[in-house]
């Protein structure tokens, strides 16, 4: 059963990588300026080569054909060359990975630290003060735009890594603090509390086998949020990552490097679910 | 109701009356340039002082308040529209057309929210009137904002759709859209509503996202997003805190909003 899980959820990013593929290579084909060639313009060019590049232009105006070929080229590793800055779009995505990585990683980390910490401490404790305290300040950070945090972070000089946790924090919080809550309002966990077991055997041998496959449900899905917080938090704070690229990209309407980012981040999110889901499924299935 | 939803309410009813009546409380106007006052602290003229360029910063808060405040709902309605109609329709026929509306539904919610508005913001042209820009931002918002709802609605309209009074209209002969239209939609009006609500705060945040990137709503109109783009400029809290008022009002409003929807959040789930 489990193979057959892994074998849908692949079969379902390929799909998605291949959908997703037209519809980038239909809206770059339908793009405003897609038939303007500049290079054509120039005056070096010989009337044969001038002829040759009106004949590899003609040969794109078909959609099928102009999809056929993109995804070939893009199976070789050349996904087109961006309008703006006239570079092959590969290496200026392999240029900005590891700095989106690390940042969105760091920033996942954190956010799943404070998230768990507060969390926990807010089920065991229980305490209306400590936990109004704890809501309202997660209510309020999910009141702030993600750009506006981005800002106030570059304003205390804070890592763009920390601006991505308080993000994401206050989405996580909320869906994590009623998954531990419920947990804990359970028969068994209420007496093996009443019966003294410690706090740490109560959270690890009853809490987390309950919460366990819903929390990482949820830590696949604060992948998306924190790719999507990436994009003003690398935008404001100068880091030069995926986000800032896309956004770069947006302002240039350089639709090929956008399409081509965007469907990049599909995938990774799908990847992220897909894991979060196939992990989920075999931790239930060896608790059965 | 309880006390923190009635104030929470006050407060909505209090900015909005407020930012409704910006001509009479800031005849200055948005786009009126005070040149020999660029930058200047707040005084007794310009309560909030000014902008880089001189105009009113009080005046541009209440106008661009107006502007989320009445175009946000404008895109919940359109969002709440399409997704009655992506979803219901698909919860009430059921089988293939539930199924391929709700993979449509997956790709999109599988696309982080703000690339999927920033790809498709960068294909609209750039250079366009205020006016226009405006328009275009809080459609996009409300034309792609509409997939979360769907699932919702396609979930309840596939429970109505194998509820007894469903199966008892169908078997006098009622079919097709009447079945749709007269049966079906009017009770999923409780989880319209509440969609309708959510989407309010969350577009109204979208909009000051976009607009801090400078992808909303375009000068000299001011909206939020733009009001929040001077906190680029802010060196520390203590020299111009009045800079940071646009941004109290607005998590003011979104707050408020999140309170009075503390019972809708129950009922769109």
């Amino acid at each position: 059963m489990l193979g057959r899980r892994i074998v849908q959820h692949g079969l379902t990013l390929v799909a998605t990588a291949l959908l997703g593929g037209f519809l980038a290579a239909t809206l770059v084909r339908l793009a405003p300026g897609f038939d303007a060639d500049e290079t054509a313009l120039d005056p070096h060019l010989s009337s044969q080569s001038i002829q040759a590049l009106r004949q590899n232009r003609s040969e794109q105006h078909n959609l099928l054909t102009f999809y056929i070929r993109s995804l070939h080229l893009a199976l070789r590793g050349d996904l087109g060359t961006s309008i703006s800055l006239k570079q092959p779009i590969s290496s200026l995505l392999r240029d900005r990975i590891p700095l989106t990585f690390r940042v969105v990683t760091l920033g996942l980390l954190m956010s799943w630290a404070g998230v768990l910490a507060l969390a926990l401490s807010t089920a065991r404790v229980r305490t209306p003060a400590y936990d109004l305290l704890a809501t309202v300040t997660a209510g309020l950070l999910l009141c702030v735009p993600a750009a506006a945090l981005a800002l106030l972070s570059v304003l205390w000089n804070l890592p763009g890594a920390f601006a991505i946790a308080v993000i994401i924090f206050p989405r996580d919080y909320r869906y994590t603090r009623n998954l531990l809550d419920q947990a804990y309002s359970l028969p068994h966990i209420i007496t093996a509390r009443a019966k003294g077991l410690s706090p740490a055997r109560i959270l690890f041998w009853h809490v987390v086998p309950v919460a366990g496959p819903q929390l990482l449900a949820l830590a696949g899905v604060s992948v998306s949020l924190a790719l999507g917080a990436a994009i003003p938090v690398e935008a404001l704070c100068g880091l030069a990552g995926i986000g800032q690229l896309a956004w770069q990209a947006a302002l240039a309407r350089d639709l090929p490097l956008l399409v081509n980012i965007t469907v990049l981040v599909t995938l990774v999110t799908l990847l992220a679910n897909s894991g979060a889901d196939v992990i989920g499924y075999a931790w239930r299935g060896r608790q059965a | 109701m309880s006390l923190w939803r009635k104030l929470a309410c006050g407060v909505l009813l209090l900015v909005l009356a407020v930012s409704l009546a910006a001509s009479w409380i800031a005849p200055v106007g948005y786009a009126k340039q005070d040149r020999d006052a660029a930058g200047a602290p707040p005084s007794h003229e310009h309560w909030l002082g000014t902008d880089d360029i001189g105009r009113d910063r009080f005046a541009r808060v209440l106008y661009g308040t107006r502007i989320s405040l009445l175009l946000a709902p404008a895109a919940a309605l359109v969002s709440t529209v399409l997704a009655a109609l992506v979803g219901g329709l698909a919860g009430y026929l059921g089988g293939l057309w539930a199924r391929t509306a709700m993979a449509m539904t997956d790709l999109f919610l599988s696309l982080p929210w703000l690339f999927l508005l920033i790809t498709v913001r960068a294909m609209l042209p750039l250079n366009v009137s205020p006016t226009f820009s405006v328009l275009v931002t809080f459609l996009l918002l409300g034309l792609l904002g509409w997939t979360a709802a769907a699932r919702v609605l396609c979930a309840s309209a596939s429970s109505i759709r194998n509820s007894d009074f469903v199966r008892q209209a169908r078997a006098s002969g009622i079919r097709g859209s009447r079945l749709f239209w007269i049966h079906v939609l009017p009770n999923l009006k409780p989880v319209l509503y509440a969609q309708f609500w959510i989407s309010i705060p969350a577009f109204i945040l979208s909009e000051a996202n976009l607009g801090i990137l400078g992808l909303g709503v375009a000068e000299p109109l001011p909206s939020w997003g733009s009001l929040l783009k001077e906190l680029e400029g802010l060196v520390s809290f203590g020299e111009e805190p009045w800079k940071l008022v646009p941004l109290l009002l607005l998590v003011l409003v979104v707050t408020s909003f999140q309170l009075v929807l503390c019972k809708q959040d129950e009922v769109a789930a």
